[in-house]
């Protein structure tokens, strides 16, 4: 009779309202933070060109998973679109990279607005709807898109996509070297990440966990649910057309791929194997997909698919709550 | 003037007439019940007047303006609070957390998309939790909570909204003796000035605590009075319990 509503596995309460979290053991958080920066910020300095590559592929994609927790783990919007406004970031980025310039904030800076922008026009459609609508909405969506950019031909090259996009430029020097590219999409990584991390920790951010567990109790104490979900909308898509202007810079190519479905299902695949609404979680999710599909895949004989979903099967199973829940799993076990 | 009215309020569903032609009138500072038997209407009458159900007749009016246009979200901002029957809360919250959520929007500021200090929200949260005697659950994630307890909670985060008026829907649903006479004491404790309209099922709650009845019946108002003229009307006795005495109606 009583009933909680929960419709995601939940984030650690937020520290927005400055209440620690009961119960728990002291997180050692922060001091972990500086050490996976500075190891990430090190490695091309002691990996491979080929292995930086990868790592660099995977922080492009672990940025947009991250911006699609701030929808699924967060607002508890599950979209299958996503990869709509990564792709068209990430065409932005190429096609003014070709024609306009390759001077670093430009690109990245079109790519962040017209994911934005086209996250703004077809968002407003898909927050009004709620579950399995939003779901086949944004698939809709995400559908459309990426017709649209296999029969837009003059601007996207159609089916052969954007090709010969020119590396990011930085006060005049092409950022060829994969090192430095990779710093490049580290710093703007950690950037992105860090607001995305702030504004899901923010008064707002709060209100959309309460979205999330309960929305009709938020219209009751007054809350424009609605708004707040298109808002929320919004700035994923604003994040996922940045990722999509990195994804231009270091794959030098966009392809109609990148805007469909499977990039869509599989950003969604890395959210839930990471750990939905803890926002870094996603990241790992995002690293495990690319290494699967990208660095086992060609050694498994092109079966890396199947693999990621032996190893979605498990972690469902295994991890209710995606690699993010690890810890908490520990602690439950230490406590019973 | 009334603080919440409405109207030859209307609403069916199909060939059911749930709720037809009601007119009602709370005064400021009433402590309003709305009683009836099962199916008389009273959770659509509910529903009707805090905007999460639409009428097909009739006008409701807060604070003397018509708002029968306005969504819940909109009576909220405009002083209307309000219970859910079945307690409804944030599932991964802790108990200041689901106040502050409430109090930080009814604080006149914006809701910032940046982590700030707010003190006059911890503030007033902590002074809500203690009235309504949460204080030392502040830290408790909500799943952790008693029945009773959310309840209260449910109470909290109604008046964290800072309203004019107040609507519970049966908040002493599911309770036991002790925590309903918790409720009683937390609920006439209230501002006078806060307007209170309560649907409930436990008559010694009503009767302890209203000032003022309404009757519904078969989605009409049977009748409006004080308690008094409730307990001795007729009519009230027929349609709870048919012929039955009317001893074992208020009394059991």
């Amino acid at each position: 009779m009583t009933e909680v509503s929960r419709r995601v596995p939940a984030a650690p309460p937020a520290g927005a309202d400055g209440s620690p979290p009961p119960r728990r053991l002291p997180r050692p958080g922060p001091a972990i933070a500086v050490v996976v920066v500075l190891v990430l910020a090190a490695a091309p300095l002691f990996l491979a060109p080929y292995a930086t590559t990868t790592l660099t592929r995977m922080l492009v994609f672990g940025l947009l998973a991250v911006s699609l927790d701030l929808l699924v783990g967060i607002t508890g919007l599950p979209s299958l679109g996503h990869a709509a406004y990564f792709g068209a970031g990430a065409y932005a980025a190429g096609w003014v990279s070709l024609h306009v310039t390759a001077a670093i904030p430009v690109p990245l800076l079109v790519g962040a607005a017209v994911g934005g922008i086209a996250a703004a026009l077809t968002g407003w459609v898909a927050v009004r709807s709620a579950g399995v609508y939003f779901l086949m909405l944004t698939l809709a969506i995400g559908e459309v898109l990426a017709q649209l950019a296999h029969s837009w031909q003059s601007v996207t090259g159609g089916a052969d996509g954007l090709a010969g996009i020119p590396a990011p430029a930085l006060g005049g020097e092409p950022l060829a070297n994969t090192g430095f590219l990779y710093w490049y999409v580290l710093a703007v990584g950690l950037v992105m990440f860090a607001a995305v991390w702030l504004l899901a920790r923010s008064p707002f951010g709060t209100a959309l966990r309460g979205i999330r567990d309960n929305e009709p109790r938020m219209r009751a104490v007054g809350y424009p649910t609605t708004l707040y979900k298109y808002a929320a909308f919004v700035a994923a898509g604003t994040v996922a057309g940045a990722a999509g202007s990195l994804l231009a810079a270091q794959q030098r190519l966009v392809t109609p791929a990148d805007v469909g479905f499977t990039t869509a299902a599989l950003v969604l695949l890395a959210v839930v194997i990471g750990g939905a609404g803890s926002l870094w979680g996603p990241v790992l999710g995002a690293a495990i997909v690319v290494l699967v599909r990208d660095a086992l895949g060609p050694g498994l004989g092109g079966h890396g698919e199947l693999l990621l979903g032996i190893v979605f099967v498990l972690v469902v199973y295994l991890l209710p709550r995606g690699a993010a829940g690890i810890g908490s799993l520990r602690v439950r076990r230490r406590r019973s | 003037m009334s603080a919440l009215s409405c109207h030859g309020l209307g609403r069916s569903f199909g060939a059911l007439k749930a709720v037809s032609g009601v007119d009602l009138s709370v005064a400021p500072g009433a402590r309003h019940a709305l009683i009836g038997p099962n199916g008389a209407g009273k959770s659509t009458l509910f529903r009707l007047l805090t905007g999460t159900m639409r009428p097909d007749t009739g006008t409701v009016h807060l604070d003397g303006d018509d708002v029968t246009g306005l969504s819940e979200v909109r009576r909220c901002r405009r002083g209307m609070s309000q219970t859910l029957q079945h307690s409804s809360l944030f599932g991964s919250f802790t108990v200041a957390g689901t106040v502050a959520l409430a109090v930080r929007r009814h604080t006149g500021r914006a809701v910032r998309p940046w982590p700030h200090r707010e003190p006059d929200v911890t503030a007033r949260t902590d002074e809500l939790l203690t009235r309504l005697g949460l204080a030392d659950r502040a830290g408790e994630p909500v799943p952790a909570l008693s029945h009773g307890e959310r309840k209260q909670l449910e109470v909290a985060l109604a008046l964290a909204c800072s309203p004019a008026v107040l609507l519970l829907d049966e908040p002493a649903a599911g309770m036991s003796p002790a925590e309903s006479a918790r409720l009683l004491t937390l609920l006439t404790g209230l501002p006078p000035e806060v307007t209170v309209l309560f649907v409930e099922h436990d008559l010694d709650l009503v009767f302890d605590l209203a000032d003022r009845v309404t009757v519904l019946h078969l989605g009409r108002v049977l009748l409006t009075g004080t308690p008094d003229e409730v307990r001795a009307s007729d009519a009230v006795r027929e349609a709870y319990l048919g012929t039955a005495r009317r001893e074992e109606l208020f009394t059991g």
